[in-house]
């Protein structure tokens, strides 16, 4: 089996999980850039509305505030879970983890239904470049979140199932570099589209 | 009927049903063949899913040099239907279709598989590793870029080819004036391969970083590996751009958004500046791995070490910076304004600056060299006036307001051939006759070579050289025929003549290929050209885990195998260990394959296919995520039988 490096975190303990999380890291430069185009087109097409609505017309600071609310809350919560591994604690991971997750759901929820009243308002995908761009933006930073879900899922079944060993440990901590990472895309989104929307 | 009638070539033609019928005939004979020969369980288990770099890269080899063969028949028609005036040969909307076919075909289902035979089958023997960071990613890599570029293919015979150019802009790629499935498929198989590619990028920046050889500093890297590293760089992040683009544009075409629609706010001008954020470094992730050939073949035929090599690697840096920096030079006509313009007119000429200094490098290593003209060789002391002159061409067309003359004429079409052929195309032939020993055991005929080169030399400034007169005279590009009186017909029929004489020297190095097969001797060790790389340490046929010792080059230079040679400097110290090494699986070819159905479902709109195909590549990540895989090692007794074997045949 591997060579385990037992003076390094259990995530960080042989080569291979060292390779996966530097490759990781190389992966979130490339969304970087990914949500970075998404972004500057949106500053490009956001007054170009068309026929369609502007987004001061149809933000709505409640339940933004509550997504916000929900990601931060998960952010945290992830936080603790690693810092949960660390300690060698499984039961707390997997509390923190499931946490997060519910969070993750919840938050999940109150974008769907943001989603469904744009559309009812008259500010669906199609309506004008805005509305595509801004459902687009928010679509696939959602569609992150949604495949975050059934990621952490997977781990918690396999934490629970074989406990935490260099490989589930290098895996739940990947994917808390991940979930940081919607988080702080999710800060852009809050500032620089809703608020800078709403003002 | 309806049902099947979608599938139909829309613009069909004797030419297209020919082509049909000569597809379908061959693939039949190669599914024959291979159940003929038995061969499947051969294919499965020694290729389909392989984790081995060497093989890997071998496989992209093939569909490079297949790619080649597709995008110059394409090319060899457009020469033909241009060669005499008031040509009947293909009708407009055909060489749309071809001219749009040939760029995509040559730029991502070409050049680009070409550079990654070699990063696959050079970076990890260059820095003495066992295998990239991810064998099974570079795996999915492969086959998710191999499924991107048969499904491109698949539209010449299935729903029709895309026509609105390699470059795709808009409002000319949307559904109103691009009305078949042509577009979805330009959409939605990039986008697959585009994927592959990014993934391959991520593997390689993570081999390179953290999988060299003890005592292999960044900067005793040989010059290839690090143009490997700053091409993957750049791939990393310029194609999130293209996934990005690709998406919106897919989208606008399928779903009815409005990005680059005319009213409702839309923005053609949006595709056009994301397609060359993306476009433009595009370009430098092919010539920098070619650069990095180039220099390996330099200082092993001119037996001397590179000069400046520190300016060799600073050059590339700074060529990958500011290859972000000009893509607005590939539209200066379309409405940016004088300021704008001038800003990229400077960046892009900037670029010529490191490049230059590469040039002069590799002048001097040649100056003081003792140089040996073999086949590899004189590729690139083509490469070298040639590239240059093309490389001129491009700071005129980087001055933008002269740019109103040559935009979107012949002119321009010569330029990038002149820089692209002289500069990736022989690089990579020039590459593939020196590692072709150490890919397969024997060399290529060098008499057969050298006449490969200067035919390809004499049909390309034949072919490209016309173009720049006939462009200056305000021939346009994308022009499917012209008439008598502009005066363009002789040059274009010399340009014919050209491109005729070019696809003779391809079918020389076939000839080459099989000529060497049958009488090259077998007995050649495993460094035939007295070579310098860590490459060439290797035995050959390079055994799977490549060093049996890992090798240690502290106290080597970036040509560790020479100082090896010359001053016996020792490179595997140690004693030989057991070795770990990655399991081989189907999986990542069972998830493009899945790949594959989700994009043919989403280029016909077919949504419960695609749910289908969706659901199936979830299904894969879930075995994958589930999946123990933690490898198998070969004994310390085994490797050591196996070195001896090598021993005995007095290779090494
Ligand atoms: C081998 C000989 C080749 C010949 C004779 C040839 C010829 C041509 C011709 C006639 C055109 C179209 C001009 C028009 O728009 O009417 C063209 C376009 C193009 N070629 Fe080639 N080509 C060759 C090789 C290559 C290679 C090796 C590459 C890239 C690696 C390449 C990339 C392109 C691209 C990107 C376009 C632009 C397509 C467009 O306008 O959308 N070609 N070529
Ligand atoms: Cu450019």
């Amino acid at each position: 089996m591997a060579h385990i490096d037992h003076s390094r975190p259990l995530e960080y303990s042989t080569e291979e999980n060292r390779l996966k999380i530097l490759g990781f890291w190389i992966f979130l430069g490339a969304e970087i850039m990914l949500f970075g185009t998404l972004f500057a087109s949106y500053f490009t097409l956001v007054d170009r509305t068309g026929s369609g609505p502007i987004g001061a017309e149809i933000f709505e600071i409640t339940p933004v505030l509550a997504e916000t609310f929900l990601l931060l809350a998960s952010s945290f919560t992830i936080g603790l879970a690693i810092h949960a591994m660390r300690l060698g604690s499984k039961k707390a991971t997997l509390t923190f983890m499931g946490i997060t997750l519910v969070l993750g759901l919840a938050f999940l929820g109150v974008e769907i239904y943001e989603f469904q009243h744009y559309v009812h308002i008259g500010a669906g995908l199609s309506v004008s470049a805005f509305t595509s761009i801004l459902l687009t933006t928010l679509g696939t930073h959602g569609l992150h979140v949604t495949l975050g879900f059934f990621w952490g899922l997977a781990i918690i079944i396999q934490i629970s199932k074989r406990g935490l060993n260099h490989v589930t440990a290098n895996k739940a901590f990947i994917f808390s570099l991940y979930w940081h990472f919607l988080d702080v895309v999710w800060i852009f989104i809050f500032s620089f589209i809703y608020l800078k929307g709403m003002m | 009927m309806e049902f099947f009638e979608r599938f139909m070539v829309p613009h069909p033609s004797f030419l297209i049903y020919v082509s049909m019928v000569l597809i379908a005939l061959t693939s039949i004979a190669i599914v024959v063949g291979i159940t003929y020969f038995k061969k499947w369980g051969y294919l499965w288990s020694e290729w389909i899913t392989t984790v081995d770099h060497k093989k890997i890269g071998i496989m992209y080899l093939l569909t490079a040099l297949l790619m080649l063969f597709r995008g110059g028949v394409d090319a060899i028609m457009m020469r033909l239907q241009l060669a005499v005036p008031d040509n009947t040969f293909l009708d407009a909307q055909h060489y749309n279709e071809i001219f749009t076919t040939h760029g995509v075909v040559m730029i991502l289902f070409m050049a680009m598989p070409f550079i990654t035979f070699f990063f696959n089958f050079l970076v990890p023997l260059q820095i003495g590793a066992r295998d990239v960071a991810f064998p099974r990613l570079n795996n999915l890599a492969f086959w998710l870029f191999f499924m991107g570029a048969m499904l491109f293919n698949l539209s010449f015979v299935v729903g029709g080819s895309p026509d609105a150019g390699w470059t795709s802009y808009f409002p000319l790629a949307n559904n109103e004036f691009s009305t078949s499935v042509g577009t979805n498929y330009y959409m939605i198989a990039i986008q697959i391969a585009g994927i592959g590619t990014l993934m391959t990028g991520i593997n390689f920046i993570t081999t390179i970083m953290k999988m060299r050889a003890p005592g292999m500093t960044l900067f005793k890297m040989p010059m290839f590996t690090w143009s490997s590293l700053i091409a993957n760089l750049i791939i990393v992040f310029a194609f999130p751009v293209l996934t990005v683009v690709l998406a919106m544009g897919t989208m606008d075409r399928l779903f009815g958004t409005q990005f680059f629609t005319i009213g409702n706010g839309g923005m053609d001008m949006l595709w056009a500046n994301l397609f060359w954020v993306w476009g433009h470094p595009e370009v430098y992730i092919l010539i920098l791995p070619a650069f990095g050939i180039f220099s390996e073949i330099i200082t092993t035929f001119s037996r001397r070490n590179l000069y400046g090599y520190n300016s060799m690697v600073w050059s590339m840096v700074i060529i990958s910076v500011f290859s972000f920096t000009v893509w607005t030079h590939h539209f200066f006509t379309m409405g940016q304004g004088a300021m704008t313009n001038s800003i990229f007119s400077i960046t892009t000429m900037l670029i010529a600056v490191p490049t230059g200094v590469k040039i002069f490098n590799w002048l001097f290593t040649l100056y003081k060299g003792k140089i040996e003209m073999t086949t590899p060789m004189l590729y690139t002391i083509h490469f070298i006036p040639l590239f240059t002159l093309g490389g001129v061409t491009g700071v005129m067309l980087a001055m933008s307001a002269a740019d109103y003359q040559y935009h979107n004429t012949m002119f321009l079409v010569a330029h990038f051939h002149n820089v692209i052929i002289p500069g990736v195309v022989y690089a990579m032939l020039a590459g593939l006759t020196f590692y072709w020993p150490k890919l397969f055991g024997f060399m290529l005929n060098e008499k057969i070579g050298k006449a490969t080169v200067w035919v390809m030399s004499t049909g390309f400034l034949l072919a490209f050289m016309p173009m720049y007169i006939t462009g200056l005279d305000g021939q346009a590009r994308r022009m499917s025929t012209y008439s008598e009186a502009t005066g363009y017909s002789t040059l274009n029929m010399v340009s014919f003549i050209g491109a005729g004489i070019m696809a003779i020297s391809f079918i020389m190095l076939v000839w080459n290929i099989w000529y060497s097969f049958k009488n090259s001797p077998r007995d050649i060790g495993s460094d035939p050209w007295n070579a310098r790389g860590l490459e060439w340490a290797t035995h050959t046929p390079i055994p799977a885990y490549n060093f049996a010792i890992t090798p240690d080059v502290s106290e080597s230079t970036s040509e560790a195998f020479w100082d090896m040679k010359k001053n016996g400097t020792k490179l595997f110290k140690g004693k030989i260990e057991k070795i770990h090494m990655p399991n081989y699986s189907g999986l990542p070819f069972i998830m493009s394959c899945a790949f594959f159905l989700l994009g043919f479902a989403m280029i016909f709109s077919m949504w419960i296919v695609a749910i289908i195909g969706f659901i199936v590549i979830l299904g894969c990540m879930v075995y994958r995520s589930f999946e123990k895989d933690e490898g198998y090692y070969i004994p310390a007794e085994e490797v050591e039988a196996i070195e001896k074997q090598y021993e005995k045949r007095g290779a090494k």
